[in-house]
C-alpha cells in the first residue's frame, strides 16, 4: 500500500477511541478504550476461545458455500442454456428469492432443528440465488459467434458446455461467487444470533447480553479480519484464474 | 463438390409478415476452388453461409456436400466469422485457440495436436506469439490466429464470412496474400463473402453476385488471371479491371432499384 | 404480453407437490400444513388485522433506513470518487469496515441505541450503505476521461460538470448499488426483528414458530416474499424509466 496517510487517519481514530474510552466522554461501560478492546481480543485468540467459534463458523459457512455453488451452477447452466428451462423456473425462481433469507430461519429450525443444518441450509439457500442468477446472465451472454465456432469445430453439447460455454462465462459465475460470499458471512452471524450455543455470531451476542462489553468488540474485530482475509482469498483466486478477463476488457476500453 | 439447391430462408419478425431474406440460390463450388460471394449489403449473404454451414435451417431447398444433404455442422467444413474478437476464447493462448481446433479429434495424442498447432501458428505468421492472448494482439493478427486454427483441421471446405471486413487496407492487402498462399499450398475449398468487390475479384476463380432481398444469384463470372496473384501487377490487368467494372455496374444496378 | 404458461405450470406444480406431500406427511403434519390452509390463514390474519400492523412496522424501518442510507451513500460515494485525496484517507477504514458481516453491529447498536426503532434503523443503514457507497465509487470512478474533456472543451463549470456529466455518467452504477443495497436492508430488518423486538415481520415469524402457530408462521413469510417481490419489481420499474438512454445504449453495443 503507497498511502500511508489513510493508516494515519486509522491510527488518529484508534488513539481518538483510546482517550475517549479511558476518560468515558461516551459512555464509561459501553465504550472500553482502544487498548482494553485489543488486549482481550489477544487474550481470546491466545486461549483458543474465539478460534474455536471462529472454525465452528467457518465449518458451516463454508459448507453451505460450496453446496449452493455446486447446485446453483449446475441449475443456472441448465436455465440459461436451454431456454425451456429457464422458462419453466424463472417464476419459481423468482419467487423464492424474494423471501429474506433471515425469514426462512423458523422454517429451518421446525424442520432441522438448531443444530449445523439448520444453520448450513440457511446459507445455501441465501447464497445460491445470487450464484444462480448471474450464472443465468453469463451463460445467455455468451456470444452466438463464439457458440456457432465451436459447433462449426463439430463439438457436441457436452464439450460445448464444458469448454466454451463455462469458461466463457465464467466472470459472471465468479461475481455471483463474491457476492454469496460475503452474504454467508452474513447469514452465518444471523443464523448463530437467531438460534445457537457455539459460532462467532452467539459469541458477540452473548458478549453483549453478559455485559462483556471489550468481548463483544474484539469478536467485531475477529469477524472483521476474518472477512477481510476471506474477501482478499477470493480476489487472489480471482486474479489468478480470471487474468485473462481482465486483460480482455482492459484492451476494450 | 458443394452445391446449394434453390435455397430459400424466411425469418419470422415478432409481428406481421414473415420477411424473405433469400430469395431462391443456387450454385455450385468446384473442389480446390476459391469462390466469392458478393452482392449489396442485407442481401442475406451472412445466413446463407449459417445455412451451408448448418448451422441454421433453410426454409426450403437444400445443401449438399458430396452429394449428401447438409442437416448439421459437417465434417470437413469450417465457418470462419468476421468478427474474431468473438469467435477467438480470450481465456486461451495463441497456441491453445489453434490446438482447440484439432481437440475433439479422436486418436491424437496432446502432442501431436500441440505440434500441429505450432506448425499452423508458423504458417500464418506469428511465431513467437504462441503464449500471449488473443486480446493483446492486433485485429489483423487475431483473424490470423482465427485462420490458423481453422486450416490446422485441414477443412475440405472454408467458409469465410467478411473475415477482413473490420480491417485496415493495408492489414487487409496482407492478409489477402496470406489467405492465398495458404490456400495454394493447402488446397482446400473457399467460399469467401464479401462486400469488397475488388477483393472478390482478385481473390477468386469465380464470383457470383447476389441481388437484393429476397437474393438470388444474377450472375456467375469466372475470373480468368493467373496464379500467384500479385497486388499490383493482378490489380492492373485490364482483365481484372474489366471484371471489376462488370461487377461493379451489376450492384449499383441492383442498388439503385426500389 | 404472453402469457408464461410454463413457468405457471411448474409453480402450479409445486404447490400441487407441497399440498399433496403435507396432507401424507403424518407424524411431521403439524410443522407442516397444506398450502390452502396456508393460504386461508393469510387471508384470515391480513382480514383480522393480525397482521397489517406489523407489515406497517417493517415497512417503515425499512424505507427510513434505505433511504437514509441511499442519501448518506451516494453523496459519500461521489465525493470519494471524485477525490483521490479523500478516498487515499479512509480508504484503510473502508477496506476494515466494509468485509465485516453487517448483522454483526446488532449488539453495538443495540447497547448505545436500545431495542427500539432507533437501533433498527440504524443497522439497516449501515448494512444499506456499503454497496451504494463502493458502486457510486466505482461509477465516478470509471467515467470516460473523453467525456470530461468534452465538458472541459464546452467550459462548463464544476457544478455544472457535477450535475450534468458526472452524475449521470455515474448513475448506472449507482443503481446498481441500490438495487443489491435494497435486499440486504430488507434482511437488516428482518433479522433485527428478530433479534430483539416486539413488532414487526420478523419478530411475528419468529414469535409464531416460538408458538407453534406454524400456519401463521408460512402466511407471514409467503407475505413477506410478496412484499419483496413487490420492492423489487416498483425498484425495477423506476429503473426501467429512468435509465432507459442505458438499457438501449448496452443493448446497441451487444450487437
Amino acid at each position: 500500500m503507497k498511502h500511508w496517510s489513510g493508516f494515519g487517519v486509522l491510527l488518529g481514530i484508534a488513539v481518538a477511541w483510546e482517550i475517549a474510552g479511558r476518560f468515558g466522554f461516551i459512555h464509561k461501560l459501553f465504550f472500553p478504550p482502544a487498548t482494553k478492546i485489543l488486549t482481550s481480543f489477544v487474550t481470546m485468540v491466545v486461549s483458543g476461545e474465539v478460534l474455536r467459534h471462529v472454525g465452528v463458523s467457518m465449518w458451516r459457512a463454508g459448507l453451505g458455500y460450496v453446496l449452493a455453488a455446486v447446485i446453483a451452477i449446475a441449475l443456472g447452466i441448465l436455465m440459461g442454456y436451454w431456454r425451456a428451462a429457464y422458462e419453466s423456473f424463472e417464476i419459481v425462481v423468482e419467487l423464492l428469492r424474494a423471501v429474506p433469507p433471515p425469514a426462512i430461519i423458523p422454517v429451518a429450525i421446525v424442520f432441522l432443528g438448531i443444530g449445523d443444518q439448520m444453520k448450513i441450509f440457511i446459507i445455501l439457500f441465501s447464497c445460491a440465488f445470487p450464484i444462480l442468477v448471474n450464472t443465468i446472465d453469463g451463460v445467455r451472454g455468451v456470444d452466438p459467434v463464439l457458440i456457432r465456432t465451436a459447433q462449426t469445430f463439430g463439438l457436441g453439447q457436452a464439450r460445448l458446455i464444458w469448454r466454451v460455454v463455462i469458461p466463457a462465462a465464467s466472470p459472471f459465475i465468479m461475481t455471483g461467487l463474491r457476492i454469496a460470499l460475503a452474504i454467508a458471512l452474513i447469514l452465518v452471524v444471523i443464523s448463530e444470533m437467531v438460534g445457537a450455543t457455539s459460532g462467532i455470531g452467539y459469541f458477540i451476542l452473548d458478549a453483549q447480553r453478559s455485559f462483556r462489553i471489550p468481548q463483544m468488540y474484539a469478536g467485531m474485530l475477529v469477524l472483521a479480519l476474518l472477512g477481510y482475509a476471506l474477501n482478499r482469498g477470493f480476489l487472489l483466486a480471482d486474479s489468478w484464474l480470471m487474468g485473462w478477463h481482465r486483460g480482455a476488457m482492459e484492451r476494450q476500453r | 463438390m458443394l452445391e446449394v439447391r434453390e435455397l430459400k430462408k424466411e425469418f419470422q419478425p415478432l409481428s406481421g409478415k414473415p420477411v424473405v431474406a433469400i430469395g431462391s440460390v443456387s450454385f455450385r463450388v468446384e473442389a480446390g476452388q476459391f469462390v466469392s460471394i458478393v452482392g449489396p449489403s442485407g442481401c442475406g449473404k451472412s445466413s446463407l453461409l449459417l445455412c451451408i454451414a448448418g448451422l441454421s435451417r433453410p426454409t426450403s431447398g437444400q445443401v449438399l456436400l458430396h452429394e449428401r444433404p447438409v442437416t448439421g455442422p459437417p465434417e470437413g467444413l469450417i465457418l470462419l466469422f468476421q468478427e474474431y474478437n468473438k469467435s477467438l476464447m480470450p481465456w486461451r493462448s495463441v497456441l491453445k485457440n489453434v490446438c482447440f481446433g484439432l481437440e475433439n479429434r479422436p486418436g491424437m495424442s496432446r502432442d501431436h495436436v500441440e505440434a500441429e498447432a505450432r506448425r499452423y501458428v508458423e504458417l500464418v505468421g506469428l511465431r513467437g506469439f504462441e503464449s500471449h492472448h488473443p486480446w493483446e494482439l492486433s485485429g489483423g493478427m487475431q483473424q490470423r490466429v482465427a485462420i490458423a486454427r481453422a486450416l490446422v483441421r485441414h477443412p475440405e471446405v472454408l467458409l469465410m464470412d467478411e473475415p477482413f471486413g473490420s480491417l485496415d487496407a493495408l492489414t487487409r492487402i496482407e492478409l489477402e496474400d496470406t489467405l492465398l498462399r495458404l490456400w495454394e499450398s493447402l488446397r482446400a475449398t473457399i467460399l469467401f463473402v464479401t462486400h469488397d468487390i475488388e477483393e472478390a475479384v482478385y481473390l477468386s476463380d469465380r464470383v457470383y453476385v447476389l441481388s437484393r432481398r429476397p437474393s438470388r444469384v444474377i450472375e456467375e463470372i469466372d475470373v480468368k488471371l493467373e496464379r500467384p496473384r500479385n497486388q499490383l501487377s493482378t490489380r492492373e490487368d485490364p482483365r481484372f479491371i474489366q471484371a471489376r467494372h462488370h461487377v461493379f455496374e451489376l450492384i449499383s444496378r441492383e442498388m439503385a432499384k426500389e | 404480453m404472453r402469457l408464461p404458461w410454463k413457468g405457471l405450470l411448474v409453480l402450479g406444480g409445486c404447490l400441487v407437490l407441497w399440498e399433496i406431500l403435507a396432507r401424507q406427511s403424518g407424524a411431521l403434519a403439524a410443522y407442516f400444513p397444506p398450502a390452502s390452509r396456508v393460504a386461508a390463514t393469510l387471508i384470515d390474519i391480513v382480514k383480522s388485522g393480525d397482521l397489517p400492523p406489523h407489515i406497517a412496522a417493517s415497512l417503515r424501518r425499512f424505507a427510513e433506513g434505505y433511504a437514509i442510507a441511499a442519501v448518506l451513500a451516494v453523496s459519500v460515494g461521489l465525493a470519494l470518487g471524485l477525490w483521490r485525496g479523500f478516498y487515499h484517507l479512509v480508504e484503510p477504514l473502508v477496506e476494515l469496515l466494509r468485509p465485516m458481516p453487517s448483522p454483526a453491529t446488532i449488539p453495538i447498536a443495540i447497547l448505545f441505541l436500545g431495542i427500539g426503532d432507533e437501533m433498527k434503523i440504524a443497522v439497516t443503514v449501515y448494512a444499506g450503505f456499503w454497496p451504494i457507497l463502493l458502486n457510486t465509487i466505482d461509477g465516478v470512478r470509471a467515467i470516460d476521461p473523453v467525456l470530461m474533456n468534452t465538458a472541459a472543451t464546452f467550459r462548463l463549470g464544476p457544478w455544472q460538470r457535477f450535475w450534468k456529466i458526472v452524475l449521470p455518467a455515474a448513475s448506472p452504477q449507482i443503481v446498481t448499488g441500490l438495487r443489491v443495497s435494497l435486499a440486504i436492508a430488507l434482511i437488516l430488518v428482518v433479522t433485527s426483528e428478530m433479534v430483539v423486538s416486539n413488532d414487526g415481520l420478523g419478530f411475528y415469524i419468529l414469535d409464531r414458530q416460538r408458538s407453534f402457530q406454524i400456519s401463521e408462521m408460512y402466511a407471514a413469510i409467503v407475505a413477506l416474499a410478496m412484499i419483496g417481490y413487490a420492492l423489487n419489481r416498483v425498484f425495477l420499474a423506476v429503473d426501467d424509466w429512468a435509465m432507459a438512454w442505458h438499457k438501449g445504449l448496452t443493448r446497441k453495443e451487444e450487437r
